[in-house]
């Protein structure tokens, strides 16, 4: 008994001493930032990219993959998810995305993600290494964490947290159809939605307001100083250390959380922006990038073009915007995995090919601020990889085997322990 | 002049009664893949090889680098229809797609523009016996009677599982009623569905009796017509096809099991997520199944979906096909098709059947479309690339012949299109200013907001 307990804490011992070392040899490195590399290798050391090239020594004690014929790229990170936070959509218990009031900058992702969660392996299954995980709901909804999608807790996954503080900037609602409430044709449906806009406008600024005060009073904190968790909360998006990751639809409410952001001095990640292609030369002058809706989505008008949502890539592309593809939005909440297709949806469409891939890795590392730390296969940043059978954009292509920080990661997943159960049936 | 006017309207019939498509890589889906033409004259496909001889002043579209496959089929739509769900009772079987369809709706033409030309019309999921089907061609400009694909089976819709339950839920009116509607559970799902074949059972016999009476010469009254029990008789004797929209693999044999104790097939299982559960006991039961590449979680009964299904189930020897049940996922079911290559390992044939003969099979027009055969309807989509990737997209489709959707077409008129707008907008706008510099009406109140008549 005593044997055996000291067996397993030795065997701890050594599981704990530290990451292996892997050379990944003989595939095709695409680096992303740089041109491919074939028969390249990628040395792997303590969680990060030890050496990226042709010939690299064998490092004393590493393990070797040999990946001839196949593909090695950076891990893609989709910018927009509900993943750890949604485990089935429409079931209320299982959901921790929205919670009650209108400011909750206090509010932090990270804090609610379910490691367990069978969207995680599903995911990643993909090629999807890591994710932006947002709450939701009211005005400012809280702390998005950027996260790896493996960990045991919280702790080994975050990439950063917060990483952005999000805001649904206000707009006109309409009650909809299946929105209960008022009949949306009574004549002062609109005056209402309107009357309440303005009021959360008018909120907003004054919420933004006391945040800048709290600032100036914590800087020279009086004897009545009162610590407010909400408030306290803004400073780093006051401070300019992270992003208002700011959700806007339509061009007037784009137009005006871009004025919104000026006026508040704050650095902006326009979220959504259905319609960034209106206002595409604003974005490019104030620098602003923007995370798109999913590319499979059905035209905003009637009359749009029907390839409207195709295109819109790649003229934000000609115009000079920085952006990233990411999977949310309606109809696609549940399939995060679907996001390279997102991507090559545009590639037919006016993208070039290698813009629509960097929009999935290294565009939105730059864009989350961890541009030196993700997103392509560079020495010194995190080894978050993929080895591929083909173009990861391509559907029929297959994820071989996947490494985050510098691990090999398990790609099995409930969907494919089901499918090996259910096909032996 | 009227005589020039005269031949210019003559002239795109004329056109299109024989056309050639050469150059292209033919996928067949059923007749194998070549490198070659193929001959349409009078909506039909008269040839499909290698080598086809062009007839004179045939319309002859050079196809080179380009993909052509038969039209895609969605056995699962919502699209071109005024209204989709009469939740306000369990049993709805008294209404049907074909009086509502709206010939209108951009979606046919976004779908077009995916390459789909054939879609099953679907009544909603509110009710365990839901209302009558529509099987649609994508005819772009057609009033509703065009649209209508003649001949092919008339379905109903009956569904299963949450969405159903939902309206036996408090809080969750579904369609009129605000109050509580039975079934609330499985249990009164199969029971609503056996009460109304129990029904149906006995306005047949009375209808069966009568016409017996009948043909003995005996002086007989005849049953008061009941149009909720028609469409169900219909069931009973196999002149209509039940498409059952499912999750659960429970549940899926409930209805097989109801199905065979009244003796007719369903036609096909609907999403049938957890289908490849119980892909044995489907194939037995002779049931297609029309699913989803890969949705999941969205709700309880999609927690156990897998991307896996089809392919299982194909290999499991049933009918599968995929469908959209959604305007958006219409636009790229090839795409869809290719997720069943990367779950499951089908090859590209059994990959590109499920959104073209297998459903087509499914509708019971797979004598008319689904694959380019000669004497098939001419339906057909030509992509830039191979449909299979996510690259390709639609240049043209054909249906009947005619063509529906021209990507250069489209392109071409946009800008004409976009003036047009802009004039109508500048028009109306223009309109209101003058609007404004009239007086006040008297009742401010009754042009509060536009938009806002009631």
């Amino acid at each position: 008994m005593r044997t055996c307990l000291a067996l397993l804490l030795a065997f701890g011992c050594v599981r704990a001493a530290g990451p292996e070392t892997i050379l990944l040899r003989g595939g095709t490195v695409h680096p992303v930032t740089g041109p491919a590399i074939p028969d390249g290798s990628v040395l792997m050391r303590d969680g990060r990219i030890a050496e990226v090239g042709v010939r690299i020594a064998l490092p004393k004690g590493a393990r070797v993959i040999e990946l001839k014929g196949l593909h090695i790229y950076p891990g893609m990170i989709d910018s927009s998810t509900e993943i750890g936070l949604s485990e089935i959509g429409a079931v209320r218990e299982m959901n921790d995305i929205s919670d009650i009031g209108l400011f909750k900058p206090q509010l932090r992702a990270a804090t609610a993600v379910n490691p367990a969660s069978e969207h995680i392996p599903v995911t990643r299954a993909n090629g999807i290494t890591s994710v932006i995980t947002s709450p939701g709901g009211g005005i400012v909804a809280g702390q998005s964490v950027l996260m790896h999608l493996s960990g045991w807790t919280i702790e080994d996954m975050a990439v950063r947290s917060p990483v952005a503080m999000r805001l649904e900037f206000p707009r006109i609602q309409t009650p909809s159809r299946f929105g209960g409430g008022e009949a949306p044709g009574r004549a002062s449906a609109y005056t209402d939605a309107k009357k309440r806009y303005e009021q959360q406008v008018r909120e907003l600024n004054d919420f933004m307001e006391s945040a800048r005060r709290y600032q100036q009073a914590k800087a020279a904190p009086g004897p009545d100083f009162e610590t407010d968790l909400k408030l306290e909360a803004m400073l780093p998006v006051l401070d300019g250390r992270i992003p208002m990751l700011i959700r806007a639809e339509k061009e007037k409410t784009i137009r005006e959380a871009i004025a919104f952001a000026d006026k508040q001095r704050i650095h902006m990640i326009l979220e959504r922006g259905v319609e960034a292609w209106k206002v595409a030369a604003e974005l490019k002058a104030h620098n602003i990038p923007v995370v798109l809706p999913p590319t499979l989505r059905l035209p905003e008008e009637e009359d749009d073009p029907y390839d409207k949502p195709f295109t819109i890539p790649g003229e934000l592309y000609k115009a000079g915007v920085k952006f990233a593809f990411a999977s949310f939005g309606p109809g696609a909440e549940d399939n995060p995995r679907n996001l390279p297709y997102d991507a090559a949806a545009a590639v037919g469409f006016g993208l070039p090919a290698e813009e629509a891939f960097k929009a999935v890795t290294i565009y939105p590392a730059q864009i989350w601020g961890v541009g030196d730390e993700l997103g392509s296969i560079e020495k010194g940043k995190w080894a978050d990889l993929i080895v591929t059978d083909g173009d990861p954009l391509e559907t029929r292509t297959q994820i071989k085997q996947m490494f985050i920080k510098g691990q090999p990661v398990d790609l099995d997943n409930k969907h494919r322990r089901l499918y090996e159960k259910y096909l032996a049936r | 002049m009227n005589r020039c006017a005269l031949f210019l309207l003559a002239l795109p019939l004329m056109a299109a009664q024989t056309t050639v498509i050469r150059n292209a890589t033919v996928l067949t889906v059923t007749k194998g893949t070549f490198q070659g033409s193929i001959l349409i004259r009078d909506g039909k496909i008269v040839e499909a090889g290698e080598k086809v001889l062009v007839p004179d002043g045939a319309r002859v579209i050079d196809a080179g680098g380009q993909y052509v496959m038969p039209g895609i089929i969605d056995c699962h739509s919502h699209i071109a229809a005024d209204s989709i769900n009469e939740g306000a009772v369990a049993v709805s079987s008294m209404v049907g797609i074909e009086d509502v369809i709206n010939p209108d709706d951009p979606d046919i033409y976004r779908a077009l523009a995916g390459g789909v030309t054939t879609a099953n019309i679907l009544h909603g999921s509110a009710n365990p016996i839901g209302g009558k089907c529509q099987v649609m061609k994508m005819r772009w400009g057609k009033d509703a009677q065009g649209l209508i694909f003649e001949g092919a089976m008339p379905g109903i819709k009956f569904a299963l599982g949450e969405n159903v339950k939902r309206s036996g839920s408090p809080g969750n009116g579904f369609g009129a009623s605000p109050g509580l509607r039975y079934p609330a559970t499985r249990m009164g799902v199969e029971d609503v569905i056996r009460e109304a074949l129990t029904e149906a059972r006995a306005y047949q016999k009375e209808w069966r009796d009568y016409q017996a009476k009948v043909d003995r010469h005996e002086q007989a009254i005849p049953p008061r017509r009941d149009l909720k029990l028609e469409p169900l008789v219909e069931v009973l004797e196999g002149r209509r096809y039940v498409h059952a929209h499912c999750y659960r693999a429970d549940e899926i044999l409930m209805l097989l099991r109801v199905a065979d104790d009244f003796g007719f097939k369903i036609r096909t299982l609907q999403h049938v997520l957890e289908g490849y559960k119980v892909a044995r006991e489907i194939a037995e039961h002779g049931a297609g199944a029309s699913t989803f590449s890969d949705w999941w979680a969205y709700k309880a009964e999609a927690y156990d979906a897998i991307p896996y299904n089809a392919a299982i189930m194909v290999r499991k020897g049933v009918l599968v096909s995929l469908n959209s049940d959604s305007a958006e996922l219409m636009r790229h079911l090839n795409t869809e098709a290719a997720k069943a290559m990367k779950y499951g390992g089908l090859n590209e044939t059994e990959a590109l059947s499920l959104v073209t003969i297998n459903p087509a099979k499914q509708l019971g027009i797979e004598k008319r479309v689904g694959s380019i055969e000669p004497g098939k309807d001419a339906d057909l989509t030509i992509f830039d690339q191979h449909p299979l990737s996510n690259y390709a997209k639609v240049t043209k489709v054909f249906i009947d012949g005619e063509l529906y959707f021209d990507r250069d077409k489209d392109l071409e008129e946009r800008p004409g299109k976009e003036t047009r707008k802009k004039a109508l907008i500048d028009k109306l706008k223009s309109e209101e200013k003058k609007e404004r510099k009239k007086p006040e009406p008297a009742d401010e109140k009754k042009s509060e907001e536009p938009g806002g008549v009631e």
